[in-house]
C-alpha cells in the first residue's frame, strides 16, 4: 500500500462517500525498477561504440597512412568473386550430399542398433564406435590414402578369383568424392544416435497401437514412430548441418584440394596477403548461408510440429515478434476487468 | 471366437498367468474383472499376440494366435502371418494412443489403408460413418490434443473397427477417462454389443459388466477364479475372493 496522495487525502476529508473498493480497481501495480540495468545498458553502449569505431577508423600500417583498418572495401571486392561464389556453391553441394548420405544412412544404423537382431546392432555399434571415436579430419586423409592400402576394389568370390575390379587410384583423385565419403560416413555416425534418441522419445504404446492394427514393423516405424521421433530429431539434425557447413572447411586442408569456399579464399589471401578482409568475405558467406538453414529449420519444425498443443503453431514472424516484443505489463487494473 | 486352454505366461520367474481357461462365443461379450497385477491386461494382450503366452493353446476364430502346431509343438510364425491375424482383430487400450501426428480422420483411415491397402474414397467414406456412429461427425479434422479423452477413445473405437475385426478387445477404455466422460464411451460399447459384436472387455466397471457382458470372469493371481451370468456372478459371489473384491469397489 503506497501513502495517499494529498488529493485522495483532502477528497476522504471532503468526505467522499466514494468506497473504498472502487477506488482499489484503478490501483496501478508498478514493476520493480531495475536501475543496475541502465548502467550496463550505457556501458554496454560506450564499448559497442568503440567497437563499431574500429570497424570504419584508420590506421598506420607499413609505413602506409590512414588505411582503412577492415578494408571493407577488399571485403566487398572479393565478396561476389567468381572463384569465391564457385567456393560457396561447392560448400553447399557438399553439405547437402554429406547430410543426406549422413541423415539415410543415419536411420538405417539406428534401426540396426534398436533392432531384436544381436547381429544388427553389433555392426551398429562397432561403426559407431571407430567412426564417432576418430576426427573427421585424419579420417579425410584416409580415404584420400585409400589406394595406398587397397590398390585395387573387387568384386567376386572371397579368397577367389575377382569377376569385377575397379583401380581405387582412379576415384581418390576425385576430390569432391572423397570429400563426400569422408564427410557422410562420419555424418551417419553422429545421425545414428540423434535417430536412436528421437525414436526412444517416442511413447511405447504407439508401436503398439500401430501392431495391433496389423501393421509390419518397417511400416509402423516410417508412419507412426519417425514422423513423431522428428520433433526430437530435427533440431539436432540443424545443429549438425550447420556443423557440417563449416565443417567442409576442413577439406581444402585435409586434402590439398575440393574447391571450397573456405580454400578458395585461402587460394586469394596466399596471393595478395589480405588475410583478415578476405576471412570477413568468408564469414560473410558462412552466415549467410547457416543464416538460411535456420530459417529451414524453423518451417521443418513447425511442419513436424503439428497435432502438439491445441492451437496452430506460429509462424516465423509471430515468432520473432513474440521474441523481440515487449513483454505484456499485468496491472491490477487489467486484472480486475473482465 | 476365443478359445483358451491352460494359458500360461512368464515374465522371468514371474508366473503372470497360471492356466487360463476362457471361452468366448461368436457376437457375445466377455468381461475380464479382478484387481490390479491378477494378469488380465497379460491375458488381453495375449489374445492378439502383443504378448507371447508361455504354454497352452490360445485360438481366434479357430486358429492359433502367432504359432503354428507341427509334429506336437508350437512353432512362432513370421511377422508377416502375425501381422495378418492381427489385423483381424481391434484393440482399444487404456492410454488410447492415438496417433498425435495425424488427424481424427487419418487415424481412422491408417489402418485400412496401409495394411489392407484400401482404396482411398471408400476408406475416407467408411471412415466418415464410423466417426459419425461414435458421435465425432464434427471433429474428424481435428488432432488428438484438440479432443477431450472420451472423444479420444471413441475415436479409437473407430479406428479399431475399421478394419472389419472379427473381434475387439478392450483394454479398460474407460480406465484413463475423467467420471463424467466415461459414459459416452460406454454407452459406443454397448451399442457395438447390441450389434452383435464378439468383445473382449478388461474393466473396473461393473455395472458396465452386469448389463452388457454375457459372461463375466473374475481373475486373481493369474487364474480365474469365478465365471458365469454376470448377473449372477457380480450379485451373488460364492467366492469370498470375488466377495471382497466386489465390496471394495462397489
Amino acid at each position: 500500500m503506497t501513502t495517499p496522495s494529498s488529493e485522495e487525502r483532502s477528497r476522504d476529508a471532503a468526505g467522499s462517500t466514494e468506497s473504498a473498493a472502487s477506488r482499489a480497481v484503478h490501483l496501478e501495480a508498478v514493476p520493480l525498477r531495475h536501475y543496475g540495468r541502465w548502467i550496463s545498458a550505457a556501458v554496454l553502449a560506450v564499448l559497442v561504440a568503440m567497437f563499431v569505431h574500429t570497424l570504419v577508423s584508420h590506421i598506420d600500417r607499413n609505413g602506409v597512412h590512414n588505411d582503412q583498418r577492415f578494408q571493407w572495401s577488399t571485403v566487398g571486392r572479393y565478396l561476389f568473386d567468381p572463384s569465391v561464389i564457385h567456393g560457396a556453391l561447392v560448400t553447399i553441394e557438399l553439405t547437402a550430399a554429406a547430410m543426406a548420405i549422413g541423415v539415410v544412412f543415419g536411420i538405417v544404423l539406428a534401426t540396426m542398433r534398436l533392432s531384436t537382431n544381436r547381429q544388427l546392432r553389433y555392426v551398429s555399434w562397432v561403426y559407431l564406435w571407430f567412426f564417432r571415436g576418430t576426427p573427421v579430419y585424419v579420417q579425410l586423409i584416409f580415404w584420400s590414402n585409400l589406394a595406398w592400402l587397397y590398390p585395387t576394389l573387387s568384386l567376386g568370390v572371397p579368397f577367389g578369383p575377382s569377376l569385377f575390379q575397379i583401380s581405387t587410384n582412379q576415384y581418390v583423385t576425385n576430390l569432391f568424392l572423397v570429400a563426400i565419403v569422408g564427410l557422410s560416413l562420419n555424418e551417419a555416425a553422429y545421425m545414428a544416435e540423434i535417430v536412436r534418441a528421437g525414436i526412444l522419445a517416442v511413447d511405447g504404446g504407439q508401436l503398439e497401437a500401430a501392431q495391433a492394427l496389423g501393421m509390419r514393423r518397417v511400416q509402423s516405424l516410417r508412419r507412426i514412430v519417425l514422423p513423431q521421433a522428428m520433433r526430437v530429431i530435427v533440431p539436432p539434425t540443424g545443429n549438425e548441418t550447420i556443423s557440417m557447413l563449416k565443417t567442409t572447411s576442413l577439406v581444402g586442408a585435409a586434402l590439398g584440394g575440393g574447391g571450397e569456399l573456405y580454400r578458395s579464399i585461402q587460394n586469394i589471401y596466399n596471393l595478395n596477403y589480405l588475410v583478415p578482409p578476405l576471412l570477413i568475405t568468408g564469414c560473410c558467406w558462412y552466415l549467410a548461408m547457416t543464416s538460411v538453414l535456420s530459417v529451414g529449420q524453423f518451417y521443418i519444425e513447425r511442419y513436424y510440429g503439428r497435432g502438439v498443443g491445441t492451437s496452430a503453431p506460429p509462424t516465423l514472424l509471430e515468432t520473432l515478434r513474440k521474441s523481440f516484443g515487449r513483454s505484456p505489463h499485468v496491472t491490477a487494473s487489467s486484472l480486475g476487468k473482465p | 471366437m476365443v478359445h483358451a486352454e491352460g494359458v500360461e505366461k512368464r515374465f522371468g520367474h514371474l508366473h503372470v498367468l497360471q492356466g487360463i481357461n476362457l471361452c468366448v462365443a461368436r457376437g457375445e461379450v466377455a468381461c475380464l474383472l479382478g484387481p490390479s497385477g491378477s494378469g488380465k491386461s497379460t491375458f488381453l494382450r495375449c489374445i492378439n499376440h502383443l504378448e507371447k503366452i508361455s504354454a497352452g493353446r490360445l485360438t481366434v476364430d479357430g486358429e492359433l494366435v502367432g504359432y503354428e502346431q507341427r509334429r506336437g509343438k508350437l512353432y512362432e510364425l513370421s511377422d508377416r502371418k502375425i501381422c495378418a491375424k492381427r489385423a483381424e482383430i481391434g484393440m482399444v487400450f487404456q492410454r488410447f494412443n492415438l496417433f498425435p501426428h495425424m488427424t481424427a480422420l487419418d487415424n481412422v483411415m491408417i489402418g485400412p489403408r496401409t495394411v489392407l491397402r484400401r482404396d482411398r474414397a471408400v476408406t475416407e467414406a467408411k471412415a466418415l460413418a464410423l466417426l459419425d456412429r461414435v458421435g465425432l461427425a464434427d471433429k474428424a479434422s481435428s488432432y488428438p490434443s484438440q479432443l477431450s479423452g472420451g472423444q479420444q477413445q471413441r475415436v479409437a473405437i473407430a479406428r479399431a473397427l475399421c478394419m472389419d475385426p472379427k473381434l475387439l478387445l478392450f483394454d479398460e477404455p474407460t480406465s484413463a477417462l475423467d467420471p463424467e466422460l466415461v459414459g459416452e464411451v460406454l454407452s459406443v460399447m454397448q451399442s457395438l454389443a447390441e450389434d452383435g459384436m464378439t468383445m473382449v472387455v478388461v474393466t473396473h466397471e461393473i455395472g458396465f459388466a452386469r448389463e452388457v457382458a454375457n459372461t463375466a470372469y473374475f481373475m486373481d493371481g493369474g487364474v480365474i477364479v469365478e465365471s458365469g451370468d454376470p448377473k449372477v456372478v457380480l450379485t451373488q459371489p460364492t467366492h469370498p475372493r470375488l466377495r471382497d473384491f466386489l465390496s471394495k469397489v462397489l
